[in-house]
Formats: structure tokens, sequence, C-alpha cells
């Protein structure tokens, strides 16, 4: 690059700071926890989380996290994903895939809505201890 | 392009020592041969600080926290965690911290990182990435909001005072230099670390370049300067290399050079490579060697703020003190006055190394208490020994015993308890350490790093050393410690610059709190810690002795005989103290002292 003037230096800086912030997961408020597991990768957890980074992306949401886990025992309605916003209850869905991954940043995430068709039930206490 | 995953992988000193340079390399080996090279992006980045547990891997977002990883653990790291999304437990730093992130672990809690914000964050290789942590927002407030006169008011509400040990408020020296007409000023950055077990400086530069390139340029702005150096030890080469490296970047981007950011302010800056003598150091030794002469001090005053550098005035701060500046400019002094204590403010960086769990490189507000520095982040004594001492200061320091332990650290504590804040070498010493030998230890390193201009330092410090090493051999008297008064005294009053004015500090530390220890080796020809050698011997008791041979297989100079179920014998003339028997009998049976 050649020699900066100072709105060049600072556009730099927007734009570098949202490419940091993805990295960072110490002011992000939600979290979006993808099971990726084997039953979860051969069920498409992948393209579930392409879907789900592109949408952050694109609609530049800022405070969530996406992080993955391994397989949460719900392989027969993989691809799962927790959904943890602050004020909502944490939801477990089920059988996402990059349709139902888009719906979730546009409802969830944004609406603050629940994606009631595919929400799994989280397993009672008792059991998961 | 976005990533599921960003692995961190240490690439300081340190780590680099313990082969992170070769993880990193695999580590890219498997991403591609795994085909997750879109998954996770690799960075390399400057010290964690957490040294003892090098090489450390960090992954985001999730900030998993890896240690003691090795190249051949790049694979599962990649197969597992980066793929299936599952941590390798083995490699967690706490097996019970799975799921919690970095920031839960101990040695960080108490830390508070301003100097070190981008250290193991960024990748210090490309400015982008500062640029993307704020980096050079503070330079362009200095230069199109903000006048010099309030530069230097900000520094001087926020009460920064030098990070190089002696504490002189940094807005002070730049209000001299500002305030005086010359046709060239100079701005020069000291990373002449030279304490014994200290390594802030160097971190820093090579895991922050910017910030130092940053500062430097914010100075030359506010006194009027148009170039810089940076004056670093030329064993320091990874930090050389990266320095280089931003100072081409800056100068590409327009940060640097002529008409920065299109304004018609120039300023530039370059290395200079020291050869390591500790006294260049000093402030006018630096300046001397610079200068292509040799690195010998001048009398001051004149001070370098009004004639530095080729006679010219000159703003000369340390590393740490330069990486502090844009954080200040940038969240103000009231952010910056409000951490600290009521005279030292803000933070300091120490390199905790000796006998303690957790050495690395620490960052804490001033006011921080040993304890919490030795027990919580250091994580305590090592192998269950007892603490004994703390040595601040490096060679200019001295002991910081038990019954300080609570007392806040900030400048003034610290030299009231006959110590001094120094660069920020903290060496933890346990019972097995011997004063007179870590003394004589310090006056070695300060005889070996003596110019030689001034008498007092090159006559009184040699002597000195004489009496401590005829002390360690048992034959010392009572008059050699007063000898060894009078001497520090002279030394101090009399030398020409820091060196020998602080070289007698450790003596003078050390008879305060230790001085049984002094007349045991006197009195009673015993070195308590079983430390000098002179003092000790080892001898078989024959009651415990069952004739295992283990004591005489272990020996490395054969001097221990005796047949299998029989009693042994140490032939003392030969023995050379190593203690390996000592530590090898499963029988108590030799005795040390």
């Amino acid at each position: 690059m050649a020699k900066m003037t100072l709105e060049e230096l600072r556009n730099l800086r927007e734009s570098k700071k949202k490419e940091m912030s993805q990295r960072d997961g110490n002011d992000k408020s939600a979290q979006i926890i993808i099971g990726m597991g084997t039953c979860g990768i051969a069920a498409g957890a992948k393209e579930a989380f392409d879907a789900f980074l592109d949408e952050l992306n694109t609609r530049e949401i800022m405070d969530t996290k996406i992080t993955q886990t391994g397989c949460m025992g719900l392989c027969f309605s993989e691809p799962t994903v927790e959904v943890d916003v602050p004020g909502m209850p944490r939801v477990i869905y089920g059988n996402v895939d990059e349709k139902v991954a888009r719906r979730i940043v546009k409802e969830h995430l944004i609406g603050k809505a629940l994606v009631s068709d595919h929400i799994f039930d989280k397993p009672a206490a008792d059991i998961i201890k | 392009m976005a990533y599921k995953n960003y692995i961190l992988v240490c690439a300081g000193t340190a780590c680099e020592s313990s082969k992170g340079i070769a993880l990193y390399k695999e580590l890219e080996k498997e991403l591609k041969a795994q085909g997750a090279e879109t998954e996770a992006q690799l960075v390399k980045t400057g010290c964690f600080g957490f040294c003892e547990q090098g090489p450390i891997v960090k992954i985001l977002p999730d900030e998993t926290f890896y240690v003691k990883v090795g190249p051949q653990h790049a694979k599962q790291i990649v197969a597992e965690h980066i793929i299936k999304g599952r941590q390798v437990e083995e490699l967690l730093y706490d097996k019970e911290q799975k799921g919690k992130s970095a920031n839960e672990i101990g040695f960080y809690q108490k830390q508070k990182r301003i100097v070190l914000r981008n250290c193991g964050v960024i990748n210090p290789e490309f400015i982008d990435e500062y640029i993307a942590r704020d980096g050079y927002a503070a330079l362009e407030k200095v230069m199109f909001e903000m006048t010099g006169d309030e530069v230097i008011e900000e520094l001087c509400n926020a009460g920064l005072r030098g990070r190089g040990g002696a504490g002189f408020p940094t807005s002070l020296k730049w209000k001299f230099t500002k305030n005086i007409k010359a046709d060239q000023k100079y701005i020069v950055c000291n990373a002449d670390e030279g304490d014994p077990g200290a390594y802030m400086d160097r971190s820093t530069c090579e895991g922050d370049p910017h910030s130092v390139l940053e500062a430097m340029t914010i100075a030359g702005k506010t006194v009027g300067a148009s170039q810089g150096y940076i004056y670093i030890r030329a064993e320091y080469p990874l930090a050389i290399e990266r320095l280089n490296n931003a100072i081409d970047q800056s100068r590409e981007y327009g940060l640097l050079g002529d008409n920065i950011l299109g304004s018609d302010f120039s300023f530039d800056i370059e290395l200079r490579l020291g050869a390591g003598a500790f006294v260049c150091g000093e402030e006018t030794a630096l300046i001397a060697s610079i200068e292509g002469k040799r690195g010998m001090p001048i009398p001051r005053p004149p001070f370098p703020a009004v004639k530095g550098l080729w006679g010219k005035p000159t703003v000369i701060n340390n590393v740490e003190t330069w990486a502090n500046i844009p954080m200040i400019i940038l969240k103000g002094s009231s952010w910056f006055n409000r951490i600290g204590t009521e005279s030292s403010k803000g933070t300091k960086v120490f390199a905790l190394t000796g006998k303690i769990n957790n050495s690395g490189l620490i960052e804490v507000p001033m006011g921080t208490t040993l304890r919490e520095i030795i027990y919580d982040i250091g994580g305590g004594i090592a192998n269950g020994k007892k603490f004994k001492a703390a040595q601040t200061g490096g060679p200019s320091g001295g002991v910081i015993t038990e019954e300080f332990l609570d007392i806040p650290i900030d400048y003034e504590s610290l030299q009231g308890i006959g110590s001094m804040m120094g660069s920020g070498g903290m060496i933890v010493m346990d019972e097995d350490d011997c004063m007179i030998d870590i003394t004589k230890f310090y006056l070695e390193f300060t005889v070996d790093e003596s110019c030689g201009k001034c008498a007092p330092c090159r006559i009184g410090g040699r002597t000195n050393y004489n009496i401590l090493d005829k002390i360690s051999k048992g034959q010392g008297t009572l008059e050699d410690l007063d000898q060894l008064k009078v001497l520090a005294q002279a030394m101090r009053k009399a030398s020409l610059c820091g060196l020998g004015q602080t070289a007698p500090n450790p003596i003078m530390s050390t008879l305060n709190y230790f001085e049984d220890e002094y007349l045991a080796h006197i009195n009673d020809k015993k070195c308590p810690a079983g430390k000098c050698k002179d003092l000790l011997s080892y001898t078989i008791i024959e009651d415990q002795c069952i004739g295992c041979t283990a004591c005489a297989r272990v020996c490395p100079v054969n001097c221990i005989s005796g047949k299998v179920k029989e009693v042994h014998l140490i032939d003392q003339d030969q023995c050379i103290k190593c203690g390996q028997c000592f530590d090898k009998c499963n029988f108590d049976a030799i005795l040390k002292g």
C-alpha cells in the first residue's frame, strides 16, 4: 500500500477491527454452539457453521460468538446447535441445515423470537449430569 | 474471509527456544493436510507471559489455552479441536479448566495488561493487526487534535514515570526538550535491557513493536524532533527483526518518513545495535555508544533532555515507558492515574523468575503486593520449598524478605526497604539460596560490567567482591563486614554513574536483612543454605548406611568407595560437593553440613 492519508488510515482501522473482533470471545454476549462430533459433521454441521458465519458477517452482528463442541448425544437430530442469547432461554435446535441456520440468525438473534419448529428440548438436568 | 477458529501460537523468544517455530510449521502443514486451511487462521503472536508452560497455543474465539505444546501435538489439535470442536484435554493448562477460558486461569486473574495489551493477541509482523487494535489512533490525535503542551500536560496528569528503574517523571523530560530551541532534536528508545533475568523490554519489542514506534513518533511531534533511534542489544535478534520489519511497514504506510499522514511533520526511526555492555543502559553511556564512541558515562548535568545525542536536546525513555504512552493519549490521563498508588501510577511489567512455579512475564497494577505476585500469579515456590526472599532491581537492587510480602509495590515503598523497582526483573529465592552467594553473583556481574572510568566503581567493586569471596570460603573476619560497609558508602557517594552508585545495594540489603547468614559464614564457618561449597561437606552416617551402593553409582567423580552391604565412605579430597549422593540416598544416611 502506498502512503496513507488520515482518512485512509481510519478506514483501514475500521475494516480491520471487524476482522479482528471475530477472534475475540470476551466482549460477546450471545453464543452459538455447534455440535461438531462425527455425527454432526456427517449430518452437515460444517455447512450450518458456514451459514452462521456468513450470516453474522453480512448482517454485521458483532456481539455473537460461534464455538464448536463435541457430540451432545442427540445424534438422531444432528446437526444440533445451542443458542444462548441474554434475556432469552437457552435453546437447542435440531436438524439445523443451512436454511435453518440463516433463519436462526434472522429470527432468534435479531428478531428475539424462537424458531419454534426446530426446537429440541434440552434434556432434564438430572439426565445430562 | 471469515474463519471459524484462530490458532494463536506464541513466537516470543522463550517459546521459540522450546520449538515454537517447529510447532507453527507443523500446524500449518496439518491444516493443509487435513483440509482445514479455511477453517482456522494460524497467527504468530508475541509473548503470552506464561513462559514456564511454553510453547503456548491459544485458540479463539473459545479461549482455549494449551500449554507445553510440541510439534507432535499439531495433528491432534487440528483433528480434534479445529475439525471436531473437542478440546484436547491433555494439553489444557489446568485439566479442571475444561470449558473455561484463558482469562479464568489464576496466572492472568490479578494481572492488568496495558503495556502487554497486544502481546499474545496480535501478530507483531502485521501492522494491520496493530492498527485494528486502535494502533496509531493516538498518533492521529496528537497530530491533528492536540498541541504539544497538551500532550505534555496529559502525560503529567497521568503521572507516568520512567519504567527503566529510576522513576523520573516522563512529562518533565519531554518538557525540558520541548522548551529548548535547537535546529535538531532527537528521540531515543533505550532497549538495552541488561539486568540478569529480565526480559520485559525484549518481549514488548517482539510482541508489539509498533507501540514503541508510535510512541516515539508522538514524542517527535510533541518536542519537535525529526529523528529517532532505538538502541537495542545485538543479543536480541528476534526483537531486532520484528522492529525492523515494523519500521519498514510503517514507512510504507506513511506513518514514518516524510510528511506523515499527509501533514508537514516528518519523522523517522533507525535501530542502533549495542554490543551488550551493561553500562550502555545508562543514558549518557548509551548516547556515547550511538555516537560511535566507547560506551562510557559522563557526569550529569547537563541532562540528555538539554544536551544529549550529538550535543542536541534528546528525549530518552525506556521501552516500557514508550509502550504506555499511546494508551494514555487514547484513554486519557484520568483513566491511567486511577490505576496504581498515590505516587506511582499505572502498571509494571515484571519478569518473574527463579524458584517459582509459574515463571514468566507479568503485568500488575502498581500497589500489588509481593504476596499476590508470588502466590496468586506465580503459583508459589517451586518444589514446595520455603520462600526466603525476592530480588528486584537486578544488580542495582536488593532483596525483599518475608516480612515485607504485604507491602504494596511502588517506586517509593521498594526504595524504603532498601531495594528498588529497577527495570522489572524479579528473582524469587528459596531456603536453598545463600545470600552471600547471590550477592557475590551480582558483584561479579557489576565488576565485570564496570567500564573502569572512575576509581570508586572499578576498585571498590573489585575489593568488595574479593571480600565476599573470602567470606564464602570461610576465611572472612568481622572486620571484613565493616570494610564492606565503608567501601559501599564510598562507592555510593563517589561513583560517576548509576552503575557504581548502586552496585553496593545488594551488599547493603543482604547485610541488613541476613546479617546472621554473614555471621554464620564468618564465625561458625558454615553456610546455612548449603550453597557455599568450601563450607560444605557430605559424610556418610555409619549407622544408617546399608551399603546399597546407590550413592557410589551416582557419584560423577567416583569418590565413594565401599562394598555391597558394607558401610560406604566419601573421599573428602576428591568430593566436588555436587550433592547427587545426598539426593539419591533413600536411607537418610548422608549428612550435609
